[in-house]
């Protein structure tokens, strides 16, 4: 294990929590809770194109191994709020962001902070499988190449591969094309691949969304199964999936300006995951939980 | 207001397009196209392969392919002169092999910067800017090679090299013209740059979102993305550029006609003057005896089959690399 992480995660300090608690929408539940660990803080984040915002203010905090789910309508920014978490919007023309996101105690955006650094240290998994057209071993010792390793590496690999629950399945076939692999299989392989460059924060943008119902009940497995180790942020359209696998869920709603022709993605609340979905506090999530719009 | 909806007339399941005429006739005009192509090109082997053959029985194919001698005869009926055609073709393959040397990486370097890192409002005047090196005919690249670059760029620059300890080895050696190999192969390098340049990087564009995507979220930097996964996923583009170039440095004629030099002799150092297969008929075809047109021919029909071949490797290498990455699994 990268020694910064693990000492990164002593030290963490876990009173950061109440400090930030204000910006939160309020939940009667939440403040129950015993002192939680935070590993990842947003704080009035904003995410404009050009002159559309995307997203408006906001703010709540990511629990360390947890799986929070971020849940909405189409449109509403969850995807686009996602990747402010590990900085890819910064490679979109024209987008920009402003806020705070701090991660183990440090914002990211501060100006010396280096997004390639904060990739890797928080990983992504993207909603179409999308494995190179490489080999599954040299698929999952991409990212661990780029760092320089070199010695291990089968480990490494083996390793990363058993923690996506795939190593059985391509343990006789690690020299075959990632492409080779189904539906499901791939979407494993770039789990195991996010999970090679050992982040302790992975981030999942509708993964089941391209999978049949058989690869998506693995994939949840899995991630629940991820948990003990990794912080786990998931974007998904399927409301069921966030009940199954979430600890905690936020929701997204799209705020519509009709002067401006704006449409914002902005968030209504987050909660324990049971809370949203059988107590809502706000009667939009409510609303869209029981299907009567979105 | 209710209208009725436009009723369409039910046809028996049997026959009822057969009753069109358009498909078969459209069909057929289809199939001349693409015959003609086929017919074109077999015609022009054909004709030019009987036109050559006398040069070919004289000096047998692989005597005309590797002789060195090279003086015409001013016969109408038989061949009378010496045909070797190797100096030419070692003038073609030499400048064409420079000429990719220099433009492939650059022409690389140029549509990654254009993709990748131009600010937008810079990429689109550079690839008006290359797409316009495109479009200048060949005169000109003639034209402003001759009076400029072999003077003021090429010939200083081959001077440096020649004295520096690479000038001790006889192919970098000097004395420097100002006509030569080196001058003949920086045009080239120069005309292929833009058709190059072009298709790298519409090549690179194919990249998907998503694979860069994803070794940027393993912390890939810039320059990894574009050395680890669009390079090597563009190989087989990259592979078609380069012969599409380098199909087009072969056939070069009129600049390479006008900076090469013309002599007959094989020069072992690139900075002197030689000569290539298509300057050679461009200089020697006017007042040319029927058998040096034959023998012309025949050096003609030789680039043909280079050119085949250079195809043909290039497809080999393609496929070659596509099985490997791809497993099989995807075309």
């Amino acid at each position: 294990m990268d020694p910064r992480t693990s000492t990164a995660r002593d030290l963490d300090p876990a009173p950061m929590a109440p400090i930030r608690a204000e910006h939160r929408p309020a939940s009667a539940e939440d403040a129950d809770t015993s002192p939680v660990d935070v590993h990842v803080t947003l704080d009035e984040v904003s995410v404009h194109y050009g002159p559309f915002t995307a997203v408006r203010d906001v703010s709540f905090d990511v629990h360390r191994n947890s799986i929070t789910a971020l849940i909405g309508p189409s449109g509403c920014g969850k995807s686009t709020l996602l990747r402010t978490l590990n900085r890819m919007n910064d490679l979109v023309p024209g987008a920009t962001t402003s806020g705070s996101v701090t991660y183990n105690g440090e914002d990211i955006y501060a100006e010396e902070v280096d997004p390639v650094e904060v990739r890797r240290r928080i990983g992504m998994v993207f909603q179409k499988p999308n494995p190179f057209p490489k080999s599954i071993y040299d698929n999952v010792a991409f990212g661990p190449r780029l760092n320089g390793t070199k010695r291990g590496l089968d480990e490494l690999v083996e390793h990363s591969l058993q923690r996506a629950a795939l190593w059985d399945e391509v343990k006789d076939k690690l020299s075959q094309s990632g492409l080779s692999l189904s539906g499901g299989q791939q979407q494993r392989l770039c789990i195991a691949r996010a999970i090679a460059v050992n982040p302790d924060v992975i981030l999942m943008d509708e993964p089941c969304s391209a999978l049949d119902p058989i690869a998506t009940l693995r994939i949840e497995e899995l991630m629940k199964d991820m948990a003990s180790e990794y912080t786990i942020v998931i974007v998904t359209h399927n409301m069921q999936q966030a009940a199954r696998v979430s600890d905690r869920t936020a929701f997204f709603t799209v705020d519509m300006d009709n002067e401006r022709q704006d449409r914002t993605g902005v968030l209504v609340e987050i909660d324990q995951t049971d809370t949203i979905f059988t107590n809502a506090t706000d009667p939009r999530t409510e609303g869209y939980i029981t299907g009567r719009f979105g | 207001m209710a209208t009725s909806p436009p009723t369409t007339e039910r046809r028996s399941l049997k026959g009822s397009t057969r009753e069109r005429r358009g498909d078969p006739i459209f069909r057929a005009i289809l199939m001349v196209a693409a015959s003609s192509v086929l017919l074109i090109l077999a015609a022009m082997i054909i004709r030019t392969s009987i036109e050559a053959w006398p040069v070919f029985a004289k000096e047998g194919i692989w005597g005309f392919l590797t002789g060195r001698q090279w003086s015409v005869g001013t016969s109408r009926s038989e061949v009378t002169g010496t045909y070797g055609a190797l100096p030419f073709i070692y003038g073609t393959l030499l400048i064409s092999f420079i000429a990719i040397v220099f433009a492939v990486p650059l022409a690389i370097g140029i549509a990654l910067f254009t993709n990748e890192l131009a600010p937008s409002w810079l990429k689109r005047p550079l690839t008006y800017t290359v797409d316009t090196l495109a479009m200048v005919p060949s005169v000109v690249y003639a034209f402003v090679g001759m009076y400029f670059f072999r003077i003021e760029v090429w010939a200083p620059v081959g001077q440096f090299i020649a004295g520096t300890p690479a000038g001790e080895v006889p192919f970098l050696s000097g004395p420097v013209l100002l006509s030569s190999y080196w001058s003949a192969a920086n045009i080239l390098a120069i005309m292929i740059l833009p058709i190059i340049t072009a298709i790298c990087r519409d090549v690179f564009a194919q990249v998907p979102a998503d694979e860069k995507n994803a070794a940027y979220a393993m912390g890939a930097t810039r320059w990894e993305v574009m050395s680890k996964i669009i390079v090597p996923h563009s190989f087989s583009g990259i592979v078609g550029a380069t012969m599409l170039g380098l199909g087009r440095a072969l056939g070069e004629t009129l600049a390479v006609a006008v900076l090469i030099g013309s002599t007959r002799d094989m020069t072992s150092s690139v900075f002197q003057p030689g000569d290539a297969m298509t300057a050679l008929i461009a200089n020697t075809f006017q007042d040319a005896h029927p058998e040096a047109i034959w023998a012309l021919l025949a050096i003609g029909v030789t680039l043909f089959f280079i050119t085949m071949a250079v195809n043909i490797t290039a497809r080999l290498i393609v496929a070659r690399v596509n099985t490997r990455v791809s497993g099989g699994a995807v075309a």
